[in-house]
């Protein structure tokens, strides 16, 4: 019996360990100067079933990542209050705590579960915050804990939190083998609970949301031949979209969701075009012998930016929709590649090749400042956050492909290792609601 | 990487600086890459060459090529079989971010071009693929343009634009999986493939 009870927790934990090997990992490599020490309390529980979610964990977990929090260790706190009668604020000055953090979990029924928690404020010793509750099933508890990160953070900063956003990304499994597989992935920005979209032994890349994170694009090999595809994510229904002669490739949504701009070759070279997505219409908005690739929409949608080697070297260019003017944005380095805009229009983020090296930089738009973020020389795919403060992005370590983050002041920085291939082509998604 | 495909590049590398030593058109910066290779055993980096005197070569390239390279159709019919592919190169490799065909790869081009003008019911694909550097897409119409510029010098030659299909792979399909020179040189390649 006791024999039975153990290889059950053995195989439990094997269970777990192959689940979390599959996960991306993070880690936080530099953080900002000034961080905010916060204490996030353990949740207090009322239930005999253990939780499958440590909720405080994932709190913890999201504000650090953001680079502007340090939490309290677990181990040095001296109590573990769940309710504002049970707290005692000069237990958590003597910590440094400016803030504090507690939270219950109440089955309500079945696999229902109430999750209540409240900001407290250690300095003023009052609430910081209304004490929130949200009902949710077990399976859906760590989305009660982004929920929460996101009030907490957007209470703290004013910004509005990006935790319970989503990224695409392709991962490619025996690379170096006769038989690779590709795979697109949905996952939470921190990289859990991975599900697989499409699966194929071709090349799949430029994957795309749409902007009310209902459908994507991406560009998936048929035949050994480029192919853009359109999907719903709730249902897995799919078109192909695109099938020309040559390239079909880039696919972004305008930010009216009513058209996609994409690369086409049929008519010589890559060109820039629109998709009226009702009408089906396509539209050529660049007429050059150059390379016209890569479109990124203005957040306004009267603009797209793209990559060009017209003037000798890739750089990056800005069309003006209605008048199709073209106007070069990006001079500095040897040349600059994919851009992607801030939602506020401000930043300008693309792949900076100096000397033999390919960084993220950042350009403001206003006054024209570039500075690079990243050290590391095989930097591809950068990706905004929705809320403009971070950039996801590809790039090599140890001679394997992986997702890192950078924000776009470049003080914070994080690696999403992965143990599940080659890890690449990183799309943050729109905020769901 | 095989050691076949290494094998493969030294004996191209070498036809490259054959070429390049008795070319009498100066100096093109691919050639002198190539040369450099072959000196090394690996190849070289070419950010030395300067990309805006590049393109203007391309095209100085291609009309040297039209004018010396008139197709010798009087030649000896057996000499249009099959056979006479043995051994000819079907890959053949460009600088980074360059799609200049280079001198040494012109001689098995235009054995491939006589074959196929021989014989107009074969076809040949020619599939553009660049190194893992720079974006994904950029490299996507980068591998078009390379098989692309393959393709206009068979039609220079005179091969009919109907035997010829270009596919680009960009950077996603590499033969070689190292993140150094030798592993990009070695993928920044357009592959002739024969298709009925």
């Amino acid at each position: 019996m006791m024999l039975r009870k153990w290889c059950l927790v053995l195989l439990t934990c094997l269970l777990f360990t192959s689940a979390a090997r599959a996960q991306l990992v993070i880690e936080v490599t530099s953080g900002a100067d000034k961080l905010l020490p916060i204490a996030i309390v353990p949740f207090g529980y009322n239930g005999t079933d253990p939780l499958p979610q440590d909720v405080a964990q994932i709190v913890q977990d999201d504000l650090v990542r953001s680079g502007l929090f340090k939490a309290i260790p677990r181990s040095s706190m001296l109590s573990q209050p769940s309710k504002l009668s049970d707290v005692y604020y000069r237990d958590w000055r003597l910590l440094k705590a400016d803030y504090v953090l507690i939270g219950s979990i109440k089955n309500i029924s079945g696999d229902r579960y109430r999750v209540g928690f409240q900001l407290l404020n250690v300095l003023t010793q009052k609430p910081a915050d209304d004490y929130t509750t949200i009902d949710v099933t077990k399976n859906h508890l760590r989305d009660a804990a982004h929920y929460i990160s996101d009030a907490v953070f957007k209470k703290l900063t004013g910004i509005r939190g990006d935790f319970s956003t989503r990224i695409l990304y392709v991962t490619e499994q025996n690379a170096e083998s006769k038989h690779p597989l590709y795979k697109l992935q949905v996952a939470d920005a921190d990289g859990y609970r991975p599900q697989v979209i499409v699966e194929s032994d071709e090349p799949i890349l430029s994957p795309a949301w749409s902007r009310n994170g209902r459908d994507i694009a991406y560009v998936m090999f048929k035949n050994m031949r480029p192919r853009i595809f359109i999907q719903e994510l709730a249902t897995g229904k799919r078109k192909q979209i695109m099938s020309f002669k040559g390239l079909n490739g880039s696919p972004a949504f305008s930010p009216d969701g009513k058209k996609l701009a994409l690369v086409l070759s049929k008519d010589g070279n890559a060109e820039i075009y629109t998709l009226d997505l009702a009408t089906q219409k396509l539209e050529r908005m660049t007429h050059n012998y150059a390379i016209d690739t890569e479109p990124a929409w203005g957040p306004k949608g009267n603009s797209i930016y793209f990559t060009s080697d017209r003037g000798g070297n890739p750089q990056i260019y800005r069309l003006d929709i209605k008048t199709k003017k073209v106007e070069r944005i990006t001079f500095e380095g040897d040349s600059n590649y994919r851009a992607r805009l801030t939602p506020d229009g401000r930043f300008l983020v693309c792949i900076e090749k100096v000397g033999g090296d390919f960084h993220i930089a950042v350009q403001d738009l206003k006054t024209g400042r570039v500075k690079i973020l990243t050290h590391t020389d095989l930097d591809e795919s950068p990706t905004i956050s929705p809320n403009g403060t971070m950039v996801m992005y590809a790039t090599t370590e140890n001679g394997k492909e992986i997702l890192a983050v950078v924000s776009v002041d470049g003080l914070v920085k994080y690696k999403l290792p992965s143990t599940d291939g080659e890890v690449r082509e990183p799309a943050w998604s729109p905020y769901f609601n | 990487m095989s050691v076949n495909k290494l094998g493969k590049f030294a004996v191209v590398g070498l036809s490259a600086a054959w070429l390049a030593g008795c070319s009498t058109t100066g100096a093109n910066t691919d050639a002198s890459t190539a040369t450099t290779a072959t000196n090394e055993g690996t190849a070289t980096t070419e950010q030395a060459a300067p990309a805006d005197t590049d393109k203007s070569a391309t095209y100085a390239a291609n009309q040297d090529n039209s004018v010396t390279s008139v197709v010798d159709n009087q030649q000896d019919k057996a000499k249009t079989s099959k056979s006479m592919l043995d051994g000819v190169a079907t890959v053949f490799y460009f600088s980074f971010d360059k799609s200049i065909v280079r001198p040494d790869a012109q001689k098995a081009l235009q054995i491939h071009a006589k074959y196929l003008i021989a014989n107009p019911e074969e076809h040949v694909i020619l599939e553009g693929n660049t190194d893992e550097r720079g974006t994904r897409e950029y490299n996507m119409a980068l591998g078009e343009r390379r098989a692309k510029a393959v393709a206009r010098y068979l039609e220079i030659q005179g091969v009919p634009a109907s035997q010829i299909e270009t596919v680009s792979f960009g950077e996603e399909v590499p033969v070689a999986f190292g993140h150094d020179e030798k592993s990009w040189q070695l993928n920044r390649r357009v592959d002739l493939r024969y298709e009925k």
